[in-house]
């Protein structure tokens, strides 16, 4: 596996048009658009008008759908992800911001940040199933890889929601700390890491008790406190990293999953919020809402090596294999 | 189940029930306490007078704390008292009960000392949710009284951060007839001092007629044969200021009352999640929030957040953790907001907008505080005269 990724990024940078490693797929919330990326040769492919107020993005388990909450238009869309033509769009409530899908590809769960909801939607018969009532401002949402839990963090209740996914109803709640942003599993499903916009923590959770284990307070030198605002959080498949985008500290930390202890704060672009893996999991895309553009960051070296323009307010990314 | 305590909740919400307290509910009752007020003179029919400024903030901020409590087994009653012009408002207070042990106030700034040394206040939490007064906040202070909205010292010195940035250090300072101009102008006096401005000019403005009639006459004259950089204006009714923008002798910017002005809330501010809650109260309001709405929502919301975070219905269990460090408020302004233990007052950012655009945010960067940025603005503790 690992070979063949190196014989395509060679094959890629010898012949330059054929086979892409991978495509980025960025949202462009003030543009209505999505930036196509191509990010081994660090160049932005195209940009592709889309809908209003794209933010939230995926890609689906196949590679073959792209699925992007246009936030104005009450729906996310379905897009072909070869040709990113329209194919479908899913009822996903008012306001869609954003969503996460079931690990088997067949549920989706959305946030609906003014309604105090999560639909949950089929994604195949493009049906919303139901709508769990939750906190003031649900955002942040995260399905366990082991699909047992469905995760919804409430801004401004201050919450986490542990929906049952078996009976789409709510079991636990865990009070954390004020206004918690994203929240997101590791492999194993055992630890939930969420981030606390105001109180500059990453708080890691024990899936079993569904309690607090871990607060790492996000410090950086010559920063207030104030401007330690947390956002996205990704834990790498072997459990050995964290990764936090900062928002408006225009950094990245680093993040020792085992020792919890933070290694680095890598600086990116400003506002930075969102964050996805590459497939092979050796790079780590952010999106720069208020510079405009994205930082690539080489997950071995744990440097920056890349900023790349793509259009007004990046919000959501994806990673197309 | 979600769906059934919702039901419990609006029933508590609109008075029906009282004794269905569900035994392992904790119940916190919360009055909102204001006084009708005559629609002032006006220079402007554009702006209609709203009668219920701030009722419809603390209706919203309790609907938000019942959505809360639904998971955390507390409920929150909300129970409004608007006393009518003329009504009197001290025996409307002492009516409120010894169950009610948070009241919101949205009423004249005399009458919130007036009601805070009743006896029925004093076990009582209270929330000035309308005024700007710095000697509510300072010498004539109470202890059980905490302060919402920014004062006019924090205003000016926001002004004056900005002010500083741009280097309109030279400052044409226009005040108005009432009180409260006067208190405005001194508010921007004191900023001028901290921040190094210089006063160039002061003049009051005395003209008794229609400013309508005669704006385009008046003000180049008024603002002749000075040289500023920027036109201060003090008039909190809104009876002149208007007109000074683009009439003075020499092009010069506006701001204070009108023009550039500071202020805890505006409908042109959307960052930090500010788009959800002014769509929330658009949704239930059918208007605009303003300042007052802001200010009763985030009273209430302290009010849940406190005892949330507390576990407690208790007044002195509440205001312990709301007073304490460990307290954070989400105020849709990018910083967690919290009290200021030596007056009560709440910390915040504070806006500073133009009629139609958000031109900044204070504390701007660049001006640095040893304990939190937002104590550049108003009254820092070595000041305070609240003893």
């Amino acid at each position: 596996m690992q070979k063949f990724k190196i014989t395509m990024l060679a094959a890629a940078l010898l012949s330059g048009s054929i086979a892409h490693a991978e495509t980025v797929f960025v949202t462009l919330e003030k543009d209505n658009a999505i930036a196509i990326v191509d990010p081994i040769e660090g160049k932005l492919l195209k940009t592709v008008t889309i809908g209003q107020r794209p933010r939230g993005i995926a890609v689906s388990q196949d590679g073959k759908q792209v699925f992007v909450a246009t936030s104005d238009d009450n729906t996310i869309k379905i897009l072909d992800s070869a040709t990113l033509q329209e194919i479908g769009n899913l009822p996903s409530g008012e306001d869609p911001e954003t969503f996460a899908i079931s690990p088997d590809g067949k549920l989706m769960y959305v946030s609906n940040e003014d309604d105090n909801e999560v639909t949950v939607i089929d994604i195949a018969a493009k049906k919303a199933l139901t709508k769990i009532k939750v906190g003031v401002e649900p955002e942040g949402i995260a399905v366990s890889p082991d699909n047992k839990w469905a995760i919804s963090a409430s801004e401004t209740t201050n919450m986490l929601h542990w929906i049952d996914t078996k009976t789409s109803k709510i079991v636990e709640n865990t009070l954390v700390d004020p206004r918690p942003r994203a929240a997101n599993f590791t492999a194993d499903s055992q630890q939930l890491w969420a981030t606390s916009e105001m109180a500059g923590t990453v708080m890691v959770l024990d899936t079993a008790s569904k309690q607090i284990v871990q607060t790492i307070k996000l410090e950086v030198q010559g920063l207030t406190s104030e401007q330690i605002q947390p956002v996205g959080v990704l834990i790498d498949k072997d459990r050995r990293y964290a990764y936090v985008a900062m928002g408006p500290s225009n950094r990245v930390a680093v993040i020792n999953a085992q020792t919890y202890q933070v290694e680095k704060y890598l600086l990116v672009g400003q506002r930075v919020w969102n964050l996805a893996f590459s497939p092979d999991q050796k790079r780590l895309y952010t999106t720069n809402g208020a510079s405009n553009d994205i930082s690539i960051i080489d997950l071995e070296a744990h440097k920056v090596t890349k900023s790349l323009a793509v259009g007004r307010y990046p919000w959501g990314v994806a990673v197309k294999p | 189940m979600a769906k059934k305590i919702n039901c419990l909740a609006l029933l508590f919400l609109i008075g029906l029930s009282s004794h269905a307290n569900a035994a392992d509910k904790l119940l916190i009752k919360i009055a909102y306490l204001s006084q009708e007020r005559e629609a002032p003179a006006a220079l402007s029919n554009l702006d209609p007078f709203i009668q219920n400024k701030g009722e419809l903030g603390a209706e919203l901020a309790t609907s938000d704390n019942n959505t809360t409590g639904q998971f955390t087994h507390q409920q929150y009653e909300l129970k409004k008292v608007i006393v009518p012009i003329g009504g009197d408002i001290v025996q409307a207070f002492n009516k409120l009960g010894d169950d009610v042990g948070f009241v919101v106030l949205n009423v004249k700034p005399a009458q919130i000392n007036q009601l805070a040394d009743l006896p029925a206040a004093q076990n009582k939490l209270l929330f000035d949710a309308v005024t700007s007064d710095d000697e509510l906040r300072g010498s004539q202070c109470r202890h059980h009284v905490l302060h919402i909205l920014p004062n006019r010292a924090m205003r000016a010195d926001a002004l004056a951060q900005y002010m500083l940035k741009k280097r309109w250090q030279n400052w044409f300072l226009v005040v108005g007839q009432t009180p409260e101009d006067q208190l405005y102008a001194a508010a921007i006096k004191r900023a001028a001092k901290r921040y190094g401005m210089k006063l160039v000019a002061e003049k009051a403005w005395d003209n008794t007629y229609d400013a309508r009639r005669s704006a385009q006459s008046d003000v180049p004259q008024f603002t002749q044969g000075e040289d500023y950089d920027v036109l201060v204006v003090a008039d909190e009714q809104g009876l002149f200021g208007e007109y000074l923008d683009y009439r003075t002798w020499l092009p010069r910017p506006v701001i204070g009352t009108q023009g550039l002005t500071a202020t805890a809330w505006h409908r042109t501010h959307e960052q930090w999640g500010a788009v959800q809650l002014q769509n929330r109260f658009k949704e239930q309001a059918g208007r605009w929030m303003e300042e007052e709405d802001y200010a009763a929502y985030l009273a209430v919301r302290a009010i849940g957040e406190a005892s949330v975070r507390a576990k407690s219905d208790q007044v002195q269990a509440i205001k312990d953790y709301m007073l304490s460090d460990a307290f954070a408020l989400q105020g849709y302004k990018g910083k967690p907001l919290t009290f200021r233990s030596w007056d009560g007052q709440l910390r915040q950012p504070i806006l500073l907008a133009a009629p139609r655009s958000m031109v900044s945010v204070a504390p701007l960067d660049g001006f640095l505080h040893p304990k939190s940025e937002l104590d550049t603005l108003g009254y820092d503790q070595p000041e305070s005269t609240c003893k």
